[in-house]
């Protein structure tokens, strides 16, 4: 789907600084000299084409008592499907990639507690047979960003 | 601040997503049985609080044009942590920063995640925080496929 500077315009916003207000979206309108109906269509053109995710509160795991760890697993090359499906069942694992290294599987977990962590680790080596995960819980966070500048990307 | 039940009940309205009407908070406190006020009242205590750090849009990157993203994993002393965890923060490049527990077969503790549109790039912005730092142990890792992209769901367990 082609993009259009509007909708790179819109993107950048409700990225970064969407208004919390009774109506954000009026104020989004203002913003870009558009209407607000205008914004709410493109808003759910946008969601249609997969291309926004999800469009709501962001919030801090830690203070709302979760722990996130990252794990990695060596998963045999012919069992990355089924592993991964083993993986991704849990609610509190929401990012699982496969990468270029004899661990090849890394997924993030979140739960209300280490020894929940530890619950849903033990679950997948029962469920996998697998028994070589590292578990690499944060010591210190400095920075989380998610937010990607969209305006002048054409390549 | 501790998070009452209606709290946690505004929270996975929240998560699930902020609808596309002119009212959208009306139409969460019609569902929570509470008032669109008294919604908004919570809503700002939230964020106040840092509970909720913004609504926001998630994007899939993929479909934007970013689609190398390398988790680059360092081996750092214990006493430039502090250091080098600022430096990199600063960093556009750097979208993730955090310091994890090493383990006696694995002794990268230090984690930063960069996105560019190919590897190069990445491996340009490696070998850049790498000088910036003064760490030269450390090591790439190309995401190959994505295999889960989802936003936390809390409470629903």
């Amino acid at each position: 789907m082609e993009l259009d500077h509007i909708d790179r315009r819109l993107l950048n916003l409700v990225q970064s600084e969407f208004p919390i207000c009774l109506e954000p979206y009026r104020v989004l309108a203002e913003r870009l000299g558009i209407s607000e109906q205008e914004v709410l269509d493109r808003l759910e053109h946008l969601m249609k084409q997969d291309i926004i995710r999800r469009l709501g509160g962001v919030f801090d795991s830690r203070k709302l008592g979760y722990k996130g760890t990252l794990c990695a697993i060596k998963v045999p090359p012919d069992r990355i499907e089924e592993v991964a499906a083993v993986v991704n069942s849990y609610i509190g694992i929401t990012h699982n990639y496969l990468r270029d290294h004899e661990y090849n599987m890394w997924f993030t977990v979140l739960a209300q507690s280490p020894a929940k962590v530890e619950q849903i680790l033990a679950e997948i080596k029962q469920a996998t047979g697998i028994e070589d995960i590292i578990n690499l819980p944060s010591k210190r966070f400095f920075k989380v960003l998610v937010n990607f500048d969209v305006e002048d990307n054409r390549d | 601040m501790e998070l009452s039940d209606l709290d946690k009940q505004i929270v996975k309205e929240l998560q699930s997503g902020l609808p596309l009407v002119k009212r959208p908070f009306a139409v969460l406190a019609r569902r929570l049985g509470i008032s669109e006020e008294e919604l908004f009242q919570r809503v700002q205590a939230l964020q106040q609080a840092g509970i909720m750090r913004r609504i926001g849009a998630a994007l899939r990157h993929h479909k934007v044009g970013f689609t190398a993203n390398a988790m680059i994993v360092w081996q750092v002393p214990e006493e430039k942590i502090e250091e080098v965890g600022q430096m990199f923060s600063q960093l556009p490049e750097v979208t993730h920063c955090y310091q994890r527990e090493e383990l006696p077969h694995w002794p990268f503790n230090f984690y930063t995640m960069v996105h560019g549109r190919n590897r190069e790039t990445c491996e340009q912005i490696a070998a850049r925080l790498s000088q910036l730092a003064g760490i030269s142990n450390y090591r790439l890792l190309y995401s190959v496929a994505e295999l889960k992209k989802s936003s936390m769901k809390y409470f629903m367990d």
